[in-house]
């Protein structure tokens, strides 16, 4: 270790080089069941594995979070066995522990910054970020925070994503008076109907969700901004004094080829939303039915991809192929994620692309034409494009095909309200505190930036909340826009 | 909300439901679709609007008993409610003066139909609405189409009432008939393979044909791209682009063939919720 890494503690620490393991269900196992698969530390795992943490004087891994939970200090209440203390020291900053200690890729964010993780394992913050949620709400200890005065003023919140969520939980807590609007009859947006059970149990994010309305955020299910209300009414009728947009993008796309019409084809948001919002995986003591294929293509290489091929293995596949234009290194899905699939058993089919789905008389999805790719030179993301190989195709028998190419921008909130500027690809254009270009509205998450994760919908979220906030009190100032993230990003390289 | 303020059997297996719904009531347009859960544990089902009451707040819907999820619907009672009932979805009808126009409502299409037909009719068009069904048990909202309609002709099929033949004999013969070329426009909704021929019918005519497409759905509002058809070759959904479109460029082998997808899913659900009820009511 050299100098500079050291912490600047009061006595030097024996670093321990690997994390604390979290148990998990055996593979064999979970693929018959919808459970959730990593188990969860218990206290005397979780203090161990906090008692690693060096406690830095400069934590960087505070920069590396997008709500900048306080790390350290959470970690050292975990420690020293102060675990509601820890899960009320995230919750200054995060309303969503819980959920984001299991689903935000924390290899990227603060576990990237760690740094143990220079030479060794990083700290396993995310895992003890669930542990003391999980603890906090299983002891039934969750308290309510104090509240600010009412403000009488109205917020209304467009969708009960992450970032709906977030704004809603840092509004309420300010004083003003929340209500949030969900076209679906459940609230969470693609924490229920995306994520898996197996993944995000469903009932943490009731639970989350209840601990905002036990706050006294109002949620409004079933309703379609856009259509059952106007942009226009949530002002003028509704007397609402700000409005964040946080629909997610929501708009699948798909590739356009030959057969991909053909019955037993999903676009990866049918699927995930027949398997998981409307539990077709319990079918028939649900109503809502699900093709269940025995050989299963997922197309794509994303965390979608690996939800839906590992719920195809749930639902009783034999085989779930996941076929990748590019090669594994360039694969944007969380390795924990592809591990997990690999586990189960999936097969991954690297440099290829569906060229052409053929199908029964019944119109139902039997093989697919593939052509193989190699990679050139670098696109634009950066990442070396995939280009075909002359005459290389293969040909797949299958009988579920789930596209997972990612979403494109829904139109049907924003086609609705005027004055709201998009941009060339039909996202909401929202400056870096989430303002749009019309005043006392605000957006934030997939519907600015794109498919992006629930962590920088969250951070999204509390940028504009802030930003709310100061609007709300001092409502007379002039609505400016502020350059937008993206062009702040282009100025500086 | 979403409370049921009355309901009646139209026909068998053929429901007329009015429900509370003012914010949808408000906003509704004859062609505009809801969509419905009967419980928590239901189907999301899309249905057309068959009426609306802005005044009084209320919505009309008729459904058919199909699977589990419809016959859930159908056994809700007056003062119970929908555990979720979303809306206005879809595009509303393009309802503009067309001089003429035949409405062509088949089966449980009359009720769609009804409020379309209305539209022209107040507008001050020549309202020919063409009705049919199997049998003449099935029939219903004769009077109310009547009332809309100048010239309301009724076919069955198995000749029980009116005309005996397919809605497509009288539509060919209206349109035969229409030398001054008084028709600008032909509706047709109801069953797939009804809407087909009626397309098939009206197309050497070269009159412009809408159809309402009932694909299968799950949110209604263009997330999950379930209802997608091909319409002249392009893929569109039938959610957020429809759910009305050109009958002549429809796909509609893959729409009947998409329609089935879950036709094996169905009967068994609904075998199982039929065995679970008469579990529940034996003892």
């Amino acid at each position: 270790m050299k100098e500079a890494d050291q912490p600047q503690g009061k006595k030097k620490k024996k670093v321990i080089k690997h994390r604390v393991a979290m148990p998990e269900q055996d593979p064999e196992v979970r693929i018959r069941n919808f459970d959730e698969v990593p188990l969860g530390y218990t206290p005397e795992q979780a203090q161990a594995e906090a008692r690693r943490c060096l406690q830095c004087k400069k934590p960087k891994c505070i920069d590396g979070c997008p709500v900048a939970v306080d790390i350290p200090g959470f970690v050292d209440l975990v420690a020293e066995g102060k675990f509601v203390e820890a899960a009320r020291r995230i919750k200054q900053t995060n309303c969503l522990p819980a959920i984001c200690g299991r689903v935000c890729p924390q290899e990227t964010q603060c576990e990237a910054q760690c740094i143990l993780g220079k030479k060794h394992d990083p700290a396993a913050i995310g895992r003890l970020e669930r542990f003391a949620a999980d603890y906090e709400r299983e002891q039934g200890l969750v308290e309510l925070p104090p509240k600010a005065p009412p403000t009488g003023k109205k917020v209304a919140v467009v969708g009960s994503g992450p970032a709906g969520l977030t704004v809603a939980g840092d509004l309420i807590l300010l004083g003003h008076d929340v209500t949030i609007f969900e076209a679906f009859h459940k609230p969470g947006g693609v924490l229920m109907y995306g994520i898996p059970e197996f993944r995000l149990p469903k009932r943490i994010v009731e639970e989350e969700v209840d601990y905002l309305r036990r706050l006294g955020v109002r949620i409004e299910l079933n309703q379609v901004i856009g259509k059952s209300i106007t942009l226009d009414e949530l002002f003028d009728e509704e007397g609402f004094d700000a409005v964040f947009i946080g629909v997610g993008a929501g708009l699948p796309r798909f590739m356009n080829v030959p057969g991909e019409n053909l019955g037993g084809v999903y676009s990866a948001s049918e699927y995930l939303t027949r398997a998981n919002l409307m539990k077709a995986f319990a079918f028939p003591d649900y109503d809502t039915p699900i093709v269940c294929g025995r050989h299963v293509c997922v197309i794509g290489g994303g965390n979608v991809a690996m939800d839906a091929a590992r719920t195809a293995r749930r639902l009783g596949a034999e085989e779930v192929t996941i076929l990748y234009r590019r090669s594994r290194q360039e694969m944007p899905a969380r390795a924990e994620e592809i591990h997990h699939a690999e586990e189960e058993g999936i097969v991954f089919r690297l440099l290829c692309s569906p060229i052409e789905y053929t199908g029964d008389e019944r119109g139902m999805v039997r093989q697919v034409r593939c052509q193989q790719m190699e990679l050139g030179p670098p696109d634009e993301s950066g990442r070396r494009r995939p280009v075909p190989i002359p005459g290389a195709t293969f040909t797949l028998d299958t009988d579920l095909v789930i596209v997972a190419i990612g979403s494109g921008a829904n139109p049907l909130l924003t086609q609705q309200a005027p004055g709201i500027k998009l941009n060339r690809w039909g996202y909401i254009a929202a400056d870096q505190r989430g303002r749009t270009s019309r005043r006392a509205v605000w957006a934030g998450g997939d519907i600015v930036t794109g498919s992006a994760t629930v962590i920088l919908a969250m951070g999204a979220g509390k940028t504009a909340a802030r930003d709310i906030h100061h609007y709300l009190s001092n409502p007379d100032a002039p609505w400016v826009e502020e350059p937008s993230a993206q062009e702040v990003a282009s100025s500086e390289t | 909300m979403a409370r049921i303020l009355a309901k009646s059997e139209l026909a068998p297996k053929i429901h007329e439901i009015v429900v509370e719904a003012p914010r949808i009531a408000r906003k509704a347009l004859p062609g505009h679709f809801v969509v419905v859960m009967p419980d928590e544990h239901g189907e999301r089902i899309p249905l057309t609007i068959a009426d609306f009451d802005r005044h009084q707040g209320t919505i009309t819907l008729v459904m058919m008993v199909v699977g589990a999820s419809t016959l859930k619907l159908s056994r809700l009672e007056v003062g119970q409610s929908f555990y979720a009932l979303i809306g206005p979805l879809g595009k509303p009808s393009e309802v503009e003066a067309a001089g003429t126009v035949v409405m062509v409502a088949g089966g449980v299409g009359a009720a769609p139909v009804y409020p379309i037909a209305r539209a022209f009719y107040e507008l001050g068009d020549r309202v020919i609405t063409i009705q049919g069904a199997r049998s003449r048990e099935l029939l219903f909202w004769t009077d109310r189409l009547a009332a809309v309609s100048h010239r309301h002709i009724i076919t069955t099929d198995d000749g029980s009432f009116g005309r005996k033949g397919l809605v497509t004999d009288p539509l060919r013969e209206v349109l035969e008939e229409d030398r001054d070329k008084a028709i600008g426009c032909v509706y047709a909704i109801g069953p797939a393979v009804m809407m087909k021929f009626c397309a098939r019918t009206t197309e050497p005519f070269g009159v412009k044909t809408v159809v309402s497409l009932n694909s299968i759905m799950v949110d209604g509002t263009g997330m999950c791209g379930g209802c997608r058809v091909d319409v002249g070759g392009q893929t569109l959904f039938t959610c957020v682009d429809g759910p009305e479109f050109d009958g002549h460029r429809v796909d509609w082998d893959l729409l009947i063939s998409r329609q089935n997808i879950y036709h094996e899913q169905e009967a068994c659900s609904l075998e199982k919720y039929l065995q679970q009820f008469q579990g529940e009511h034996a003892t």
